[in-house]
């Protein structure tokens, strides 16, 4: 298996005027290309900031980030972000909306476009190209989004609570078709979530970590008699709710 | 479209008149009727009031109440109107002050917007200039004007200058703030797919602020009248603001009236042609 993302000793502090911050002490990681991760813990652990880092917002402090062996330098369409709103630009168009990337990238062409295009269709979205993002409901909007990420064709998804905004029913929907276009186009994918029902219905392996300063404390590998479900299907399972139990125990120790 | 026409149907005597045009239904039509009777009573009485002043002045001044020697009187500004636009100096001073006026609120648009770009690209040189564009801001720039003429001379330089000055540091101001306030997740956004400053600039920044932009415009109109008129009292050579002086220098005050009428129409209908291109602009948004 390929190694899709690795962090070495990775320590991220924050300067300000009145001193510095420590936002991730130690961090070791490693993700295999095609895996689903789930990243956990209580807010200020820093799992924001390593969804920024694999990014390449900004490098940290100390340690090495690589990205399918090149060091992660600045941010690079090969790894996608998706963010807790859609962010659709209102003054575009659905159509001009998913190929904002592939415009910054320089590679919007027709062939590009109409992968774009075909892309939205296959989320059931052909008909809103000629739209105002306004005109969309909250899922629709999503789904223009995941469109959008996906058209500058990405080799690892980066979610940062892509669901936190949307009505339960629909981010149980949305939850389903990420996983299954991920798993569709052996993608990597790293999700930052506090919702833990959410990590283990998605996510291959879960990374729990705690606060001040943020550190890794446990990594849980989610069993395949759960994986092979979809995410909504696996909420029903009785191994999810053993796993759920371990990991909130994990979880409250922290808190 | 079938559910449309049984409705109509339906309520077969649906009353069509001009307040209840346009009506789906009996009550549809009885709340389309108490709106437009609402605007109707709005706008009569708004040209009531118009009618009401104008009279008054009229009366007032034939029978002696107000000296119409200063405050002149509407029959008098008519016949002042007609003489004036039948040997055309009346368009003549017009047509100077509002290019005068166009160019001064399009080169403050133009100026403020470049400046606000240019603090906006450079945080330090924002941070370097803040302190002058204080200053300058909270200075009443009609103040500038003996040293306008002196550098730019007695006529359009000087009267454009006055117009640029009152309104471009406001436009900076203004939309360097709307650059500023642009949602920094979609700076994020243009800069997760590697976009560069530039990117994010012309994708997102200078589009989310338009809105703001073209607004300033509004504004300037306004601002650039004032420098305008400023401008020609000082230089007094032509346009309405000379019209006003000279009328007051040899008292006639029919002439002043006149001037301030044309400026008050003129003034209005640029307003309202901005406003319109405004709307016309930003369509994304209804």
């Amino acid at each position: 298996m390929k190694t899709a993302i690795s962090f070495s000793g990775v320590d991220q502090k924050y300067m300000t005027h009145a001193g510095e911050t420590a936002a991730l002490q130690g961090i070791d990681l490693t993700i295999e290309a095609g895996e689903f991760v789930g990243l956990v813990g209580p807010s200020g652990c820093g799992k924001s900031t390593i969804l920024s880092l694999i990014a390449g917002l900004f490098k940290p402090t100390h340690g090495e980030i690589r990205a399918f062996d090149r060091p992660v330098e600045k941010p690079s369409a090969e790894r996608g972000y998706m963010f807790q709103q859609d962010y659709l630009l209102p003054w575009r168009t659905i159509e001009q909306n998913i190929v904002l990337g592939l415009e910054i990238m320089g590679a919007l062409n027709d062939e590009t476009r109409t992968r774009a295009l075909t892309l939205l269709n296959e989320m059931g979205l052909g008909e809103t190209a000629g739209k105002y993002p306004h005109q969309l409901s909250g899922g629709m909007r999503q789904r223009v989004a995941l469109v959008r990420t996906l058209a500058a064709d990405p080799q690892i998804i980066l979610l940062d609570e892509p669901f936190s905004a949307l009505d339960y029913q629909i981010k149980l929907l949305l939850e389903d078709l990420i996983v299954d276009t991920l798993k569709q186009r052996s993608l990597t994918g790293v999700l930052v979530t506090h919702d833990l029902g959410e990590a283990i219905a998605m996510c291959d392996r879960i990374y729990v970590m705690k606060s001040h300063p943020g550190r890794i404390k446990s990594v849980h590998t989610v069993p395949d008699s759960i994986r092979e479900l979809s995410p909504l299907e696996a909420r029903e399972s009785t191994e999810f709710h053993h796993l759920f139990r371990e990991v909130w125990g994990d979880l409250q120790d922290e808190s | 479209m079938k559910a449309e026409l049984k409705t109509q149907t339906k309520t077969a005597p649906l009353r069509k008149s001009f307040l209840t045009r346009g009506a789906t239904s009996p009550e549809h039509a009885a709340f389309l009727r108490q709106k437009r009777l609402t605007s109707l009573g709005v706008l009569g009485t708004q040209l009531l009031i118009l009618i009401a002043v104008i009279l008054l002045w009229e009366i007032g001044a034939r029978l002696g109440w107000v000296n119409s020697f200063i405050f002149s009187q509407p029959s008098k500004v008519w016949a002042a109107f007609l003489a004036k636009a039948a040997d055309g100096s009346l368009f003549y001073h017009t047509w100077i002050t509002v290019y005068e006026t166009l160019v001064g609120f399009l080169l403050g648009t133009l100026v403020g917007t470049l400046l606000a770009i240019l603090i906006w690209a450079s945080p330090f040189l924002a941070r370097v200039l803040d302190p002058y564009i204080v200053i300058f801001n909270s200075m009443p720039k009609v103040a500038l004007g003996p040293i306008f003429i002196v550098a730019f001379g007695q006529g359009f330089l000087s009267i454009v200058m006055m117009a640029l000055a009152i309104s471009v540091v406001v436009t900076t101001i203004v939309v360097y703030t709307s650059f500023r306030d642009v949602d920094a997740n979609m700076i994020k956004l243009v800069t997760t797919f590697g976009g560069t400053r530039r990117h994010v600039f012309q994708k997102v920044v200078f589009p989310a602020a338009l809105p703001t932009i073209l607004s300033t415009l509004k504004v300037n109109v306004g601002l650039a009248w004032i420098g305008v008129i400023v401008g020609e009292f000082l230089v007094a050579q032509k346009g309405l603001g000379y019209l006003i002086i000279y009328g007051f220098q040899v008292f006639n005050l029919t002439l002043v009236m006149l001037a301030l009428v044309v400026i008050l129409i003129v003034s209005t209908l640029m307003y309202h042609l901005v406003a319109y291109l405004e709307k016309k602009s930003l369509r994304w948004r209804d």
